[in-house]
């Protein structure tokens, strides 16, 4: 019995701890894509040396990002699971779907201004955000 | 899918966090799954029939076997 409490323990202590780990690698990633993006500028005037390294220490920080989030996801109980699958496919699929039309909008000109690359990851993360609170709702 | 969840849970006089807890899952899909809005799959199954020491088939109610 007490084998099993400490094994549940475990569980719930595993999660919580990717839950940290996943909120720093994000925020590690942030916080390298502010300074590869306005480091250049503001920091260093443009010193490709320091410019090269900052994109590739933003990169490294979305790999380890990335490889979080897979653990976090392994870690969730299957109802949760079944909720991010959901979410992500949605997203996955507004990324592709917008993405590309928002793309031949702007090979057609039909807009005065470039296809941003943000605009799309800002749409993506609303249809993330607002579909996780959609189906944690559902299941409440 | 029906089933006797929060009977048996009311029983052991367990919180739904308590059973979260005992199964390794969420409170909220312990909560799903005692209103019917979630089906476990077998091996969740399995660990509550363990845990209360019941067969599965005197905790889950299949449906479509009840409708025919």
């Amino acid at each position: 019995m007490n084998n099993k409490n400490a094994k549940t323990k475990d569980w719930s202590t595993r999660k919580n701890r990717l839950i940290y780990r996943l909120a720093y690698w994000s925020g590690a990633y942030v916080a390298t894509m502010a300074v590869a993006n306005f480091g250049p500028r503001l920091l260093w005037d443009y010193n490709q040396l320091l410019t090269i390294g900052a994109i590739i220490l933003n990169l490294l920080a979305g790999i380890g990002m990335i490889l979080v989030n897979i653990q976090h996801l392994n870690v969730l109980d299957e109802l949760m699971k079944k909720i991010q699958l959901e979410v992500m496919g949605l997203s996955l699929g507004v990324a592709i779907v917008a993405g590309l039309s928002y793309s031949l909008l702007d090979t057609t000109n039909f807009i005065p201004f470039d296809a941003e690359i943000a605009h799309l990851v800002i749409l993506v993360g609303l249809v993330y955000l607002t579909s996780i609170a959609v189906n944690l709702r559902r299941y409440r | 899918m029906k089933n006797r969840l929060k009977v048996l849970r009311a029983e052991c006089d367990w919180t739904q966090a308590d059973l979260a807890e005992k199964l390794e899952v969420s409170r909220q899909t312990v909560n799903a799954i005692e209103t019917g809005k979630y089906d476990p799959s077998l091996p969740l199954a399995f660990k509550i029939s363990r845990l209360f020491d019941q067969p599965i088939e005197q905790i889950f109610e299949d449906g479509a076997e009840t409708n025919s």
